[in-house]
């Protein structure tokens, strides 16, 4: 059964986005956020909440947050306020989370988000952004007395008051497949202007989903269901088709759907109830008196609009008009700025676009898979791999050697033109040389030579292969095919 | 026994000009807490060794002509709710059994930089709720003016300590009237400064929005020289305030001509009061204008409310503020819990005493979904009327004069059973917390044979007249030289 089936639904989606900030240190206290060390290693009176500590607004985290509101066409507010959300549990050690409530950071935004469903209906759309606001991340509980290696639960207070951003979407979403292109936008749009790493998988991009199903043409929002623990692209997408699919079963039994918030276990592949909406927690949320209202001045605001880099939508338009990509090409060399930034400065050094383009998407994009780094882990700069394309241009080097060469710039690095010569890779461009090979080769394949004169061109491949052997694979192939074709027809 | 200590400014001398070391004022300060505590019970804990520790440093520094500051070897006491590295701080609660601080309150850095010698810890009302200190898990502080009554509250032990002579330098906080309630109980100055002027650092929170550290002294002189040690901006606190601290007892001219005293219509009503408090009041003021002080009356008519609001915010942050004392972490944690929840119940059932319960669940009604619009929010809003009420008052005057508390001194367990009674203490003194204003109080006579105390409240940060007029009105008057007897 699938969703299409139920063409008399409409599915309605709201996105809950929980991003880690790539701050040094913790959101009220000069704690430094890592993972991996000890567990409480990073924990202060401030992360304890220790009788008397108070929490300080970690400013860089502030910044931060506006980069994100600015790059989400947010509206960000002069005045914000935190507010104490309170409930117990021993990974929470005030008793309470600081988040903001009533008044947030930023609100009404939008983003563009594009793709395709399954079936191949392709689409492009613009989705509300509600609200962002700023908190801090809880501590962790382990409840596995193994890992622990001691009877009952333990707490790390290491992640506590690790600053986060809520990113609250409008329910402007109407399948799993706008779902997962929202999540991919927003995530490239946290990492192009440097403010989350955005990795799922270390828990830093956490997504609940709200999901609701209407009559096709109703007005009115049906009940929602909340599904939380949703911590792999592929598991949205999953939890929510689960859902609707669950939804519409009931609908069309001629049930209710009862408001609840559900767990997602990607074993089982299925949600199930933690509460309903009857014994919904009461936070009891009310302004952190410990903390003055964050004020921020227009002047501010827009400074850090000024600092914004361009982000990739618009930089994606522009590689197509200036630089004459494909939409295609230009998609990919804007998926993430260090990689538009490599691309532009490579064809900056003078290399045509296309060239740029091609060399960085199938043979750069190679090399970093093999090694599962990002561009700016390696030791591969715009400027070598310029020089070694302005080399091949040149006919001072084969494409075979160039090829041969990248995987030794990435990574070691180095300067290609002395790498060229101690490698002894410059192209063979004495043509004695090619054309004593060429003859050579004629005369140990006189059948071949007499097929290529008959008409079968093709055979003219092989021929030249022979001859690149002969030479070491360094001599130009355009020169070496045009001796061959000659002294065969001669 | 050692016999009392004098002023700061009098053991100042004595120090300066080596008749008497610190190591001896602190021995005496000492010997004389350990005699009167059976009689007061003013101390939670004492620090004899690290005392005198301090008090050999701060000696050798004199010695060297290395004077801190006018505090140097000077001992002093601290509420029980300010945390001191190294040592236990309960705030008079089962709760904190066992704790024991790794970091120093803000107040606690700056005594120590300025050389004072921390002789202990002094009793106050569980959390410094309460205003008669009975609600301490050690049993209540007694007021050396007459051991059946209260020195008040919550910063019971703090006043007692002062005013009984053990020390001439107590902290106490005031979230309602916590210094200045006790320390007109005593016969002793209190002064709660601007919200925001001295750190909140390390101070265990009650009431986040209305907690302020402040001093308890024999003179309103003392304590100018005592804040100049404790006030300034913390970065530690998102709250302290940023502006430069004034050298306050160099301001302390006894010059008060022209000053003008607004005595507000609603407080100085015959109703609610004992008349002979009052009495004693206007011939305060009075005085102030032999001095050259000029009155007029103001107005403060959101006043009745102030009670209302003030229970309504102070228990919404308290019962946040006191979540964290869940038996995860540090403090008493209640032995065979069955689960989580049970570990809860039971830590907290355990730990908190009657009224900080009564506090907690009536600050998490008011909080609560459907509650909060017509509780907690209503309460803000009457706050934001209070202040402007104040700002309005001090567009025509420099203070305003009202009794501290509405009677003396009473007797211990003659409010412990009637919680709404013991609210009314504070009637006169929460005001000037929902408003954030500073508020000092001097003796100023005695009815029935107990102290009354007189109420200054000041424009916000201006520290400066409230201390000049008080210092006024003790340069031509002698109640705050007034002793208690010796207990027998």
């Amino acid at each position: 059964m699938s969703v299409d089936a139920h063409s008399s639904y409409e599915v309605v989606i709201g996105l809950e986005v929980h991003t880690q900030l790539r701050t040094e240190s913790k959101l009220f206290c000069g704690c430094r956020v890592r993972y991996g060390d000890d567990p409480n290693h990073h924990a202060c009176p401030v992360c304890l909440a220790l009788p008397g500590a108070l929490p300080v607004l970690n400013a860089r985290a502030v910044e931060f947050g506006v980069r994100t509101a600015l790059a989400m066409n947010c509206t960000v507010h002069p005045r914000s306020v935190f507010a104490r959300k309170n409930y117990f549990y021993p990974d929470l050690p005030k008793g309470y989370q600081i988040s903001q409530y009533e008044e947030p950071l930023a609100t009404k935004g939008w983003i563009e988000i594009d793709g395709e469903e399954p079936g191949g209906r392709s689409f492009a759309k613009r989705i509300g952004i509600t609200r962002i606001h700023m908190e801090e991340d809880a501590g962790k509980s382990i409840h596995d007395a193994a890992a622990n290696g001691r009877n009952g639960s333990q707490v790390d207070l290491n992640r506590a008051g690790v600053p986060l951003l809520e990113i609250v979407s409008e329910p402007d979403l109407r399948s799993p497949a706008e779902a997962g292109a929202y999540l991919r936008t927003l995530r490239q749009l946290l990492r192009y202007v440097d403010v989350s790493d955005g990795d799922m998988e270390k828990g830093h991009f956490r997504c609940d989903a709200n999901v609701s199903l209407r009559k096709k043409g109703a007005q009115e929002l049906g009940i929602r269901n909340e599904i939380k623990n949703l911590n792999s692209f592929r598991f949205v997408e999953d939890a929510i088709r689960t859902e609707i699919e669950r939804q519409a079963r009931v609908l069309d039994d001629g049930g209710r759907i009862i408001q609840a918030t559900r767990l997602y276990d990607s074993a089982t592949g299925k949600t199930r109830v933690m509460r309903t909406k009857e014994n919904a927690d009461d936070y009891r949320y009310f302004p952190d008196p410990d903390l003055v209202p964050l004020a921020l001045e227009a002047a501010v605001v827009e400074r850090a609009r000024l600092t914004l880099p361009e982000l990739p939508e618009r930089r994606r338009i522009r590689f197509e008009s200036e630089h004459g990509l494909s939409a295609y090409d230009a998609r990919l060399l804007s998926v993430s700025r260090s990689l538009a930034d490599f691309f532009e400065a490579v064809v900056a050094a003078r290399v045509p676009a296309k060239t740029a383009a091609n060399w960085i998407l199938r043979d750069v994009l190679q090399a970093l898979k093999e090694r599962e780094q990002e561009i700016e882990e390696t030791k591969l700069t715009p400027e070598a791999l310029a020089a070694l394309l302005r080399l091949l241009e040149e006919g001072r080097i084969t494409a075979k050697s160039a090829r041969e060469l990248l995987p030794e710039l990435v990574e070691h690095g180095g300067d290609p033109a002395e790498l060229v010569s101690v490698r002894g890779l410059e192209a063979v461009s004495d043509s004695a040389q090619i054309e004593r090979a060429a003859d050579e080769v004629i005369a140990a394949h006189p059948e071949n030579a007499q097929r290529f004169r008959a008409g079968e061109e093709k055979i003219l491949n092989f021929l030249m292969g022979q001859v690149m052997k002969k030479t070491g694979g360094k001599a130009s192939p355009a020169v070496v095919r045009d001796i061959l074709a000659r002294k065969l027809k001669a | 026994m050692a016999g009392p200590l004098g002023t700061i400014s009098e053991l100042r001398a004595q120090l300066d000009g080596r008749k008497v070391s610190s190591r001896e004022l602190t021995d005496a300060a000492l010997a004389r807490a350990e005699a009167l505590e059976p009689a007061l019970r003013a101390f939670v804990g004492l620090r004899p060794e690290r005392a005198r520790a301090e008090a050999a440093e701060a000696d050798a520094r004199v010695a060297r002509g290395e004077r801190r500051s006018a505090l140097e070897g000077i001992p002093v006491a601290i509420k029980d709710n300010m945390v001191q590295a190294g040592e236990p701080t309960t705030c008079a609660s089962r709760i904190l059994a066992g704790f024991v601080s790794p970091y120093d309150a803000t107040v606690l850095t700056k005594l120590r930089r300025a050389g004072a010698v921390i002789i202990g810890r002094t009793n106050l009302d569980e959390f410094a709720m309460g205003s008669s200190t009975e609600n301490s898990a050690y049993g209540p502080s007694r007021n050396p003016w007459d051991l059946a009554r209260t020195p008040g509250g919550s910063s019971g032990g703090s006043a007692a300590a002062v005013a009984a002579g053990v020390v001439p330098l107590a902290l106490g906080s005031d979230t309602g009237g916590s210094i200045r309630q006790p320390a007109a109980c005593t016969g002793i100055a209190g002064m709660k400064p601007t919200y925001g002027r001295v750190s909140r650092y390390g101070l265990v929170a009650f009431a986040s929005s209305l907690d302020q550290i402040g001093t308890f002294t024999r003179s309103a002189a003392d304590s100018a020289t005592a804040l100049e040690v404790l006030c300034g901006h913390d970065p530690h606190d998102s709250t302290s305030l940023p502006e430069p601290v004034p050298q306050y007892s160099q301001r302390l001219s006894g010059e008060i001509s022209g000053l003008v005293i607004g005595l507000p219509r609603e407080y100085l009503v015959e109703e609610g009061v004992d008349p002979a408090v009052l009495q004693c009041v206007r011939e305060a003021v009075a005085e102030l204008e032999r001095c050259g002080a000029k009155t007029r009356e103001v107005s403060l008519p959101h006043t009745k409310y102030a009670i209302a609001t003030y229970y309504l915010i102070a228990t919404a942050e308290a019962s946040s503020n006191l979540a964290r004392y869940d038996g995860v972490r540090y403090g008493h944690r209640a032995a065979n819990a069955k689960d989580l929840g049970d570990m809860y119940r039971r830590t907290r059932s355990e730990g908190f005493g009657a009224e900080v319960k009564r506090r907690i669940l009536l600050g998490t009604y008011v909080l609560s979904a459907g509650y909060y619009d017509a509780y907690y929010r209503k309460a803000q809003q009457v706050r934001t009327l209070l202040r402007h009420d104040f700002d309005q008052a001090f567009a025509g005057c420099d203070v305003i004069a009202t009794p501290t508390a509405p009677e003396v001194a009473f007797r211990l367990g003659e409010k412990a059973s009637d919680p709404l009674r013991m609210y009314l203490s504070d009637v006169y003194t929460v005001s000037a917390n929902l408003a954030g204003i500073p508020g000092l109080s001097i003796p100023c006579g005695f009815a029935h044979g107990l102290p009354v105390g007189l109420q200054l409240l000041g424009k916000p940060l201006d520290e400066v007249t409230l201390l000049r007029t008080a210092d006024s009105y003790q340069r031509r008057t002698d109640w705050h030289t007034r002793r208690p007897p010796e207990p027998a």
